[in-house]
C-alpha cells in the first residue's frame, strides 16, 4: 500500500479512459476508467460477465473499443496491432490457459520472448552467429524463470497432460520470459484449491517486488484480491461499481449488493 | 542481461533437461548415423535402375519434408503440394532447355520462385483454415496441369507434349580422378546432398525462433499473437518455405527422370504427398523418408503381388497401416525407441 501511495502522484503506468465496448445488442463495458500505476498490484472484480476478460482483451488489443482510449505510459495503444503489445510491456496470462499444448514447458516459454528477439528465417535456417548468440540469450533468460516458478522438473515435458496448476506456472513463466512492466492475470486461482490459492498469492507479491512488475489481477476469488490488492476496482454489467483500497470496496453496498445478488463469495 | 545471478540457475536447468533426454538423444543419434551411412553406401551396390528408385524416393522425400514444414510445423493443410513440385520442375525444364542453363543452378532459382509463388498464394489463403484452406489449395492442385497445358506458354512450356531434358554428366573431374559413375549414380549423390542440405536448414529452422513462431500458431493462434508472433506474417512465410523445398524437389525431379509433362503433375501427386505425411508421421522431419519410401515402394509392391488388384492391395496396405499406426513412422520410431531403452536398462 505504501507503493501505491507514492505511486500516486507521477503519471499512470496505464490509463483506462472511458472505455466501451459492444458486441451486437451487448455492452460488455461501458464507459470504464481507472489508472494504473508503477508497483501497484490492482484488483480487478465482479460477477460472472461483469466484462473483466472483455477490460483484459482490450488492453491486449485482442477486441476494439468502440469508444475511449488505452494508454501506456502516456501513449496510445490502440494504434497497434495485437502482436505489437508483448513489445511495449503488457503481458498476460489466460482465463482457461490457452498454452501451446504439444510443445515443450521450456519452448513454450521461450516463445515468450519471442517480442524481445529478431532472428529471421533465412539466420534460423543456416544457424548464423547471431541466431547462436540469440538462443544462448533465450536459454539463459528461460533458464532463470524456469528456476524461479520451479518448473525444472518439467522443463523438457509437453505441456498437454501436465495438471492444470503447473499449466497455470508454465503460463506464468511463458509472460515473466517477456519482461513485461504490466502483468495481466485473468482468474489465476480459478481451479485451484485452498492451498494453492495461498501459495498463488505469495507468488504474486514476489514477482510483483522481484521484478518490478505491475500487477493487473482479475479475480473471482475475493479473499485473494482482498489480501493482495492495494487498490480494486469493482465492475458490474460493464460499468464501474466502485474503486479503491480494499477495504473501501468492501464496504460498499453496491458492490455487497452485486455481490449478493449472483450469489458469488 | 545474463549477469552471474542469472546464468548459474539456467545452466542447471539445461542440464537436467538434458541428461533426461540422454537416452533417446543417443538412440535417435545412431540411428540417423545408420540412416545417413545406409544412404551413402547401399547405391554403390546397386544397379542403375534401382538407383534412379531411390533418387526418386529422396526426391519425394524433400517434398514431404516441405509439407511437414507446412502442416507439421504451422499446422496449415495443403493439397496443393503438385502445384508448387510442377512449378519447380517447369523451371528447372525451361531453364535447362531454352536458357541453357546449368542443371544445379536451377535449383536454387525454382526454390525462389517458386517461395514466391507459394507466399503470394498464403495471402488470400490466410482468410482460410482447417477443410477450407486444404479445399482452395486442392483447386490449385486440379489447376496446374490445365494452365501448363495453355498454348499461350506452349513455347516455353511444350504444351501438352511437355520437354524432354538432357540428363546431366557426372563432373569431368572424377572421371580424371578415375571414379566410374553412371549418371543415374551421380543424380542420387547430387540429391542425397541438396536432400541432407535442406534437412538440416529444416531442423534449424524448427528449432529456433522463426520455427518456433510457426508451432506457436499451430497450437494456440490468440496466445502466439499475445506473444507478439506476427501471426499472418509466419503463417504465409510457412507457405513460401514449403512451397519453395517442393519447387526444388521438383527441379530434382525434372532432372532425374528428364521430362516434364503437364498431366505428371496432376492431383493425384498431391494427395500422394499427403498421403506421404501420414504415413512419416506429422510434424516429425525423419518421417520423411518413411513416407517417401511408401509412395514410391508400396504401389510396386502391390503391383508385383496382383497386376489387376493392384490398387485395391494398395489401399488394404494402408488401412492396415492406418489402423496399426496412426502416427505413422513417428510412432513406429517411437515404441522401437522405448524397446530399446527397456532392453538396454535390463541388460
Ligand atoms: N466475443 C464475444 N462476443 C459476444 N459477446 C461477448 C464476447 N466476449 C464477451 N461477451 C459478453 O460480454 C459480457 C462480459 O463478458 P466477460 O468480459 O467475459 O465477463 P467476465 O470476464 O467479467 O466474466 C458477457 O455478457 C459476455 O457474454
Ligand atoms: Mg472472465
Amino acid at each position: 500500500m505504501a507503493q501505491a501511495q507514492l505511486a500516486q502522484g507521477q503519471a499512470p503506468l496505464l490509463a483506462v479512459n472511458d472505455v466501451s465496448v459492444v458486441f451486437g445488442g451487448i455492452i460488455a463495458l461501458n464507459g470504464v476508467s481507472f489508472d494504473m500505476h508503477k508497483g501497484q498490484i490492482l484488483g480487478l472484480i465482479g460477477p460472472n460477465g461483469a466484462g473483466k476478460t472483455t477490460l483484459f482483451n482490450c488492453l491486449s488489443r485482442l477486441y476494439q473499443p468502440s469508444k475511449g482510449d488505452i494508454l501506456m505510459e502516456g501513449s496510445s495503444i490502440l494504434t497497434r496491432p495485437v502482436h505489437r503489445i508483448a513489445e511495449i510491456g503488457i503481458g498476460r496470462t489466460f482465463q482457461n490457459v490457452s498454452l501451446f499444448q504439444n510443445m515443450s514447458v521450456i519452448d513454450n516459454v521461450r516463445i515468450g520472448m519471442h517480442s524481445h528477439t529478431t532472428t529471421d528465417v533465412v539466420s534460423d535456417s543456416l544457424q548464423l552467429p547471431a541466431v547462436r548468440r540469440t538462443e544462448a540469450a533465450i536459454n539463459a533468460r528461460v533458464g532463470e524463470i524456469i528456476d524461479y516458478l520451479d518448473l525444472n522438473d518439467v522443463a523438457a515435458r509437453v505441456v498437454a497432460g501436465l495438471p492444470f496448476g503447473t499449466q497455470k506456472r508454465v503460463e506464468l513463466a511463458r509472460a515473466l520470459a517477456a519482461e513485461p512492466k504490466i502483468l495481466l492475470l485473468d482468474e489465476p486461482a480459478g481451479g485451484l484449491n485452498h492451498e494453492e490459492v495461498y501459495v498463488l498469492g505469495d507468488m504474486i507479491k514476489r514477482i510483483r517486488t522481484d521484478r518490478n512488475i505491475t500487477v493487473l489481477l482479475v479475480e473471482h476469488h475475493m479473499g485473494l484480491v482482498m489480501s493482495i490488492a492495494d487498490h480494486v476496482v469493482a465492475l458490474n454489467f460493464g460499468r464501474k461499481l466502485a474503486e479503491g483500497t480494499p477495504a473501501q470496496v468492501q464496504q460498499d453496498p453496491d458492490v455487497i449488493k452485486a455481490y449478493l445478488g449472483s450469489k458469488e463469495s | 542481461m545474463t549477469t552471474a545471478h542469472e546464468t548459474a540457475p539456467a545452466a542447471t536447468a539445461s542440464k537436467k533437461a538434458a541428461a533426461a533426454a540422454a537416452p533417446s538423444m543417443n538412440i535417435a543419434r545412431v540411428a540417423s548415423l545408420i540412416t545417413l551411412a545406409l544412404l551413402l553406401l547401399v547405391p554403390l551396390f546397386l544397379k542403375n535402375f534401382y538407383i534412379f528408385q531411390m533418387t526418386q524416393w529422396l526426391i519425394y522425400a524433400i517434398a514431404l519434408l516441405a509439407l511437414n514444414i507446412l502442416t507439421g510445423g504451422s499446422g496449415q493443410f495443403s493439397l496443393g503440394q503438385s502445384a508448387f513440385y510442377a512449378v519447380g520442375a517447369y523451371t528447372a525444364a525451361v531453364m535447362m532447355e531454352i536458357l541453357g542453363v546449368n542443371y544445379a543452378l536451377t535449383l536454387p532459382v525454382a526454390g525462389l520462385i517458386c517461395f514466391v509463388f507459394g507466399f503470394l498464394f498464403g495471402l488470400p489463403a490466410l482468410r482460410l483454415s482447417g477443410v477450407y484452406l486444404a479445399l482452395a489449395t486442392f483447386a490449385l492442385a486440379v489447376a496446374m496441369p490445365q494452365v501448363l497445358k495453355l498454348h499461350f506458354f506452349e513455347s516455353w512450356t511444350g504444351g501438352v507434349q511437355g520437354l524432354v531434358i538432357i540428363k546431366p554428366d557426372p563432373p569431368e573431374f572424377l572421371k580424371t580422378i578415375g571414379l566410374k559413375v553412371s549418371q543415374d549414380m551421380w543424380l542420387y549423390y547430387f540429391t542425397l546432398v541438396v536432400g541432407i542440405g535442406i534437412y538440416i536448414a529444416s531442423v534449424n529452422l524448427l528449432a529456433s525462433r522463426s520455427g518456433r513462431a510457426m508451432m506457436a500458431i499451430r497450437d494456440n493462434q490468440i496466445a502466439a499473437s499475445a506473444m507478439g508472433i506476427d501471426v499472418p506474417l509466419y503463417k504465409t512465410l510457412a507457405f513460401g518455405i514449403s512451397a519453395g523445398i517442393t519447387g526444388v524437389a521438383g527441379a530434382l525431379g525434372a532432372i532425374a527422370v528428364a521430362f516434364v509433362a503437364p498431366d505428371s503433375y496432376t492431383i493425384q501427386l498431391a494427395i500422394a504427398l499427403f498421403l506421404g505425411m501420414v504415413i512419416g508421421g506429422v510434424g516429425w522431419l525423419p518421417g520423411s523418408l518413411a513416407g517417401a519410401a511408401f509412395i514410391v515402394f508400396v504401389p510396386n509392391i502391390a503391383e508385383s503381388i496382383s497386376k489387376g488388384l493392384s490398387g485395391a492391395i494398395f489401399g488394404i496396405i494402408l488401412i492396415v497401416i492406418i489402423f496399426l499406426v496412426p502416427h505413422g513412422a513417428r510412432q513406429v520410431a517411437y515404441m522401437a525407441q522405448h524397446l530399446i531403452g527397456k532392453i538396454g536398462k535390463s541388460s
